[in-house]
């Protein structure tokens, strides 16, 4: 995770994902004073200064289920997780076993590194 | 079955060659094992060939190949109706471009006529055409032979494995001879897995590795070289021709031809590489290359763009250029049945014939069984059945309703069936029942195959593999709890 | 259980497509048959367990399981016009547009609707359409395949991957293996550029340092029981294989992203006229295919880039299904739109409106073209609009809404390259 680790300063390059155009973006900055070239529109520089600042992302994956119709339950984390904390949240994934019945939209742990981890499907009991 | 300590014949080699024998010595009151070094039966060249039942025009006067295959081809019919192989008399052309192609057209007609070929006629290329509209318009005679047919090479061999088994045949699976000891009166097949079969005589089916066979009993009399043949197989999609075309012939064998198979699909194949190399079954571009030319030489219209997948196989040929069937000089109580190259498939039936008289001559006492049965009922298949006959087995069994291949129309019926009968694996599966042969080849079905292979065997799906040995299509699950496992962790109501 | 049913509009399958014309074809007033081959609806979001689903239709960004959800639950409070038929295959659709299904619980089932709606959705490319040589082992699998047992079945398919095919599946994928311990070595993609989401290459890539080659390919496989290697080589401009340039990488696992196939097998055995570069039924707008009363949506149409799509042009289809079920009849098409200059294919490619109301036309270019110029203009040479966009790529489909009062012949979308400004 070569970016993983957010630095108090100097230069970077990110390809913008806000659209399909992908301007190359660089960002420099000193504390929270960014500057963002390379964008073709304003959104380009909110994104910029964001994943230069704290990159933030979603995490899905699946936790195993007991006693259910399936094996395991979708799930992912309710906002955005700050992207150095995601091996956290997945090892703390890895160790979760929940028990049927689940409901879509459960929260099955209250705070995973900053968000609520909920399931994004139901599973039946057996 | 009991398992004696001692069986009175041991075949090692559970390809066509190997099943077919072992069918028709299930005639007797022997104690029969067959001997397997992979995982099921039908692994070798009879996993990957053409599938042809070839007329018998190719192989020299007098030679064994010419006699095997006219009497094979003879045979046939009777074999695959009782053990409800697909047979279809199709017929075959024999491809002349010019007037060196009308000679050796010639040379087989006269071949064919000295091997006691039925029905052949020379025609030419407009008749060649109303017989396959596919034919090449540049071809100016073919030879027509309406005996020649298709028929499934791995159905054969399973039908007469299944036939055999019913009749007493015992098994062993992933049991691959390493070493050789003589008993009192007997021989020890030692495999490397450490496990041994007792057996006063022995059939050396070994296909690719007869030889090494042969000189595990010390008998160095002939060898075996790999020729590598590549396919190409296209889709059930109507185009396929309605007969096998073949070009006038090469050294290296009976060139390259374009064939429908007995399931509705169409494949063009095999080259011919001798390589050293007996485990090498890889594919190359420069085959598929050499494959698509050729093809369309044959039949220019043929649709190689519903290519489906490329494999090949291997012909075990041998070092005399003729099938070596006879008893070893070293051992009279070892049965060769060797260099089974093209017309190999053909000639299964006689050569088990062949092998019969051979162990008899050799002292082996042949007493017919009264209770011997030679039928074997396939597997129905759902896509076959009327729909009467549909609602009666799913009414019985919900399974059959169950649809796993969608390509193939294969439901879940017929994969647990499949596996009743003995298959292990996805490919096992594959072969019997056609789940994941169609045009996605398992993108679909095989994690569904997987799954009834698990549940069937009440083994992980983690430890199912592709063809056995290590195989293995998955590491393991990702969460310690998957597939039944009780585990601690961070509970959540 | 050798019934026939009669219904006013069959449904075959009930992924994204297929629900969402079931809810349309309720909310016009008929009643549905929704035939599933899986044991629930939701298709292959199912097992699309990550997020970026649904920010057109819902404004808000689903996984793949909770999209499926939302049509679920509206078919499912739908109940008493729908009537869901899970573990149902079609196996065939006549030219009268009789269905024949099977079942475990019903068995053989012949269905005799008023309409029909095509949404069995589309199905990977799998090695054989590619011809890589070398061996057969196992570890070879499409992306999909992958993305299934892993998020459904709970298992991982191989530790050291490459991936084939820089499409969004392949690289959902390569972070999904990475998330669950596997390394993913790299990603090769043929093209000179991605079809994937850039958001996608960001954040299933590069997060995680995992290189993308573009000009490159797989062209062997090695092992002989599980993958042991694959040989990766660059290819120059006609995509053929550059010799030296061939590098062998250790794997044990092969992953295929390698493109989309409608699956029109039914489609075929009724008769109905296919377009041979969408692999899916030449439809008019509303979604009607060359056999009255039977309509297609959803990827067995077109291979779409977005669900939220997927779902309206489904809407468009279980409407009129239901409006021909209920008049037994609906206009002929009049016009054809045809594709010019990058433009490689427009759905639908036929119009039958009457002389009011808006089309929207769904396009795709065939390479990517920055900046470019969209023409739209009738065969006699009226340009209907043109518009000037920064980046098409093959991987998005466009989409451009016309007056149909204004169409006075057949329909040409144009999409050209315009010179660097």
């Amino acid at each position: 995770m070569s970016d993983s680790i957010t630095m108090g300063g100097g230069k970077r390059e990110f390809i913008c994902i806000v659209c399909p155009v992908g301007c190359p973006l660089k960002a420099e900055g000193d504390g929270d004073a960014v500057k963002v070239t390379g964008n073709a529109c304003p959104r380009g520089a909110v994104y910029g200064r964001q994943e230069y600042l704290r990159p933030m992302r979603v995490v899905t994956s699946n936790a195993a289920v007991q006693g259910g119709d399936r094996p395991l339950v979708s799930v992912k984390t309710s906002g955005e997780i700050e992207k150095a904390r995601i091996p956290d949240a997945l090892a703390r994934i890895r160790g979760l076993i929940v028990s049927a019945p689940v409901e879509i939209g459960q929260i099955l742990i209250d705070d995973l590194a900053g968000a609520p981890l909920v399931a994004t499907a139901a599973v039946g009991k057996v | 079955m009991d398992r004696p300590d001692i069986f009175d014949c041991a075949i090692i080699g559970g390809g066509v060659t190997g099943c077919a024998a072992a069918r028709l010595l299930s005639k007797y009151g022997l104690s029969l094992a067959l001997v397997e070094a992979a995982e099921d039966v039908s692994m070798g060249a009879s996993r990957a060939n053409s599938g042809i039942v070839h007329a018998g025009y190719d192989a020299a006067p007098g030679s064994a190949m010419a006699r095997l295959n006219a009497r094979g081809n003879a045979m046939f019919d009777q074999w695959c109706g009782e053990l409800g192989v697909p047979l279809v008399r199709c017929g075959s052309l024999a491809l002349a471009f010019d007037e060196t192609d009308q000679r050796s057209l010639e040379e087989l007609y006269e071949s064919g006529l000295a091997n006691g070929v039925p029905g052949m006629e020379l025609v030419s290329g407009g008749e060649a055409r109303a017989l396959e509209p596919l034919v090449n318009p540049d071809v100016i005679q073919a030879l027509w032979a309406p005996t020649a047919g298709i028929t499934s090479p791995y159905q054969l061999t399973i039908g007469c494995w299944e036939n055999a088994r019913a009749n007493g045949l015992a098994t062993f699976f992933d049991t691959r001879v390493a070493s050789v000891e003589r008993g009192d009166g007997h021989f020890i097949l030692n495999a490397d897995s450490g496990s041994s079969v007792r057996a006063r005589y022995v059939v050396n089916a070994a296909g690719l590795y007869a030889d090494e066979v042969a000189r595990l009993f010390g008998d160095q009399s002939f060898s075996i070289k790999p020729r590598k043949g590549e396919y190409i197989l296209l889709d059930k999609d109507g185009s396929a021709p309605k007969r096998v075309l073949f070009q006038a012939p090469s050294v290296m064998g009976k060139g390259v031809l374009v064939s429908p198979t007995a399931d509705g699909n169409a494949f063009a194949g095999p080259t011919a590489l001798d390589q050293t190399d007996k485990s090498d079954t890889s594919t190359t571009g420069e085959g598929a290359a050499e494959l698509r030319r050729l093809a369309l030489r044959s039949a220019p219209g043929l649709n190689l763009r519903a290519a489906i997948t490329a494999f090949s196989g291997l012909r075990a040929v041998g070092s005399t250029g003729d099938f070596i069937i006879r008893a070893s000089g070293i051992e009279p109580r070892l049965i060769h049945a060797a260099g089974i190259a093209s017309p190999g498939l053909t000639s299964a039936p006689a050569i088990a014939e062949e092998i019969v008289n051979i162990l008899a001559n050799q002292g082996l006492r042949l007493k017919a069984k009264p209770d011997w049965n030679p039928i074997r009922e396939p597997i129905e298949r759902f896509a076959g059945m009327t729909r009467e006959r549909q609602a009666e087995v799913i009414a019985s069994d919900p399974r059959w309703g169950h649809v796993v291949c969608r390509c193939e129309t294969v439901t879940e019926g017929e994969i647990v069936e499949a596996i009743r009968r003995g298959a292990r694996s996805l490919d096992g599966v594959k072969r019997r029942v056609r789940a994941g042969m169609g045009r996605c080849q398992g993108g679909f079905c095989a994690p569904r195959v997987m799954e009834t292979l698990a549940r069937e065997r009440g083994v992980s799906m983690d430890s199912i593999t592709k063809f056995g040995g290590g195989s293995r299509m998955l590491v393991g699950p990702i969460r310690e709890s998957v597939g039944g496992r009780a585990v601690e962790g961070e509970a959540r109501a | 259980m050798t019934g026939i049913r009669a219904t006013d509009v069959a449904v075959i399958g009930a992924g994204p497509a297929g629900l969402a014309a079931a809810v349309a074809a309720v909310d016009k007033g008929a009643n549905v048959l929704l035939l599933e081959r899986d044991a629930r609806p939701g298709g292959i979001l199912q097992q699309c367990v990550h997020n970026g689903f649904g920010l057109h239709y819902f404004g808000e960004e689903l996984t793949g399981p909770e999209y499926a959800a939302r049509f679920a639950g509206e078919a499912a409070r739908r109940a008493d016009r729908v009537s869901f038929l899970p573990d149902t295959m079609a196996l065939s659709l006549d030219s009268d547009r009789t269905i024949t299904a099977v079942s475990p619980r019903e068995g053989p089932l012949t269905i005799k609707p008023g309409a029909v709606v095509l949404a069995m959705g589309c199905r990977e490319r799998a090695r054989g359409a590619l011809g890589i040589a070398g061996t057969r082992p196992a570890g070879v699998y499409t992306a999909g395949a992958a993305q299934r047992l892993v998020n459904l079945d709970g298992y991982l398919p191989g530790r050291r991957v490459v991936i084939l095919g820089s499409g969004d599946i392949g690289l959902i994928m390569a972070r999904r293996l990475t998330w669950e311990g596997a390394k993913v070595l790299m990603v090769c993609e043929l093209m000179p550029y991605s079809s994937g989401l850039n958001r996608n290459i960001v954040q299933c890539l590069r997060d995680y340092d995992i290189p993308l080659y573009f000009n490159t390919t797989v062209s062997r496989v090695h092992g002989s029981e599980r993958v042991e290697a694959v040989t990766v080589v660059k290819v120059d401009g006609k995509r053929q294989a550059i010799p030296g340039t061939e590098r062998v990488v250790e794997c044990d696992t092969l992953l295929l992203s390698v493109g989309l196939m409608p699956e029109n097998e039914l489609t075929r055995m009724a008769g109905i006229q296919l377009d041979p570069v969408t692999g899916g039924a030449v439809v008019d707008e509303r979604r009607q295919t060359s056999l009255p009363g039977v309509f297609a949506c959803g990827n067995v149409l077109q291979v779409h880039d977005l669900v939220d799509h997927v779902s309206r042009e489904a809407e468009i289809a279980g409407r009129y299904a239901a409006g021909y079920a209920k008049a037994g009849t609906l206009p002929m098409p009049k016009l054809s739109v045809s594709a010019e200059g990058f433009t490689r294919y427009v759905v639908p490619q036929r119009i039958s409106a009457e002389p009011e109301g808006m089309v929207d036309l769904y396009f795709r270019v065939g390479d990517a073209v920055k900046p470019a110029r969209l023409t739209v203009r009738t065969a006699d040479g009226k340009t209907i609009l043109t518009r000037r966009k920064k980046a098409m790529t093959p991987g998005e489909m466009e989409h451009v809404k016309v007056d149909v009062s204004k169409l006075t012949g057949d329909v040409v979308v144009v999409t050209e390259a315009v010179g660097n400004v």
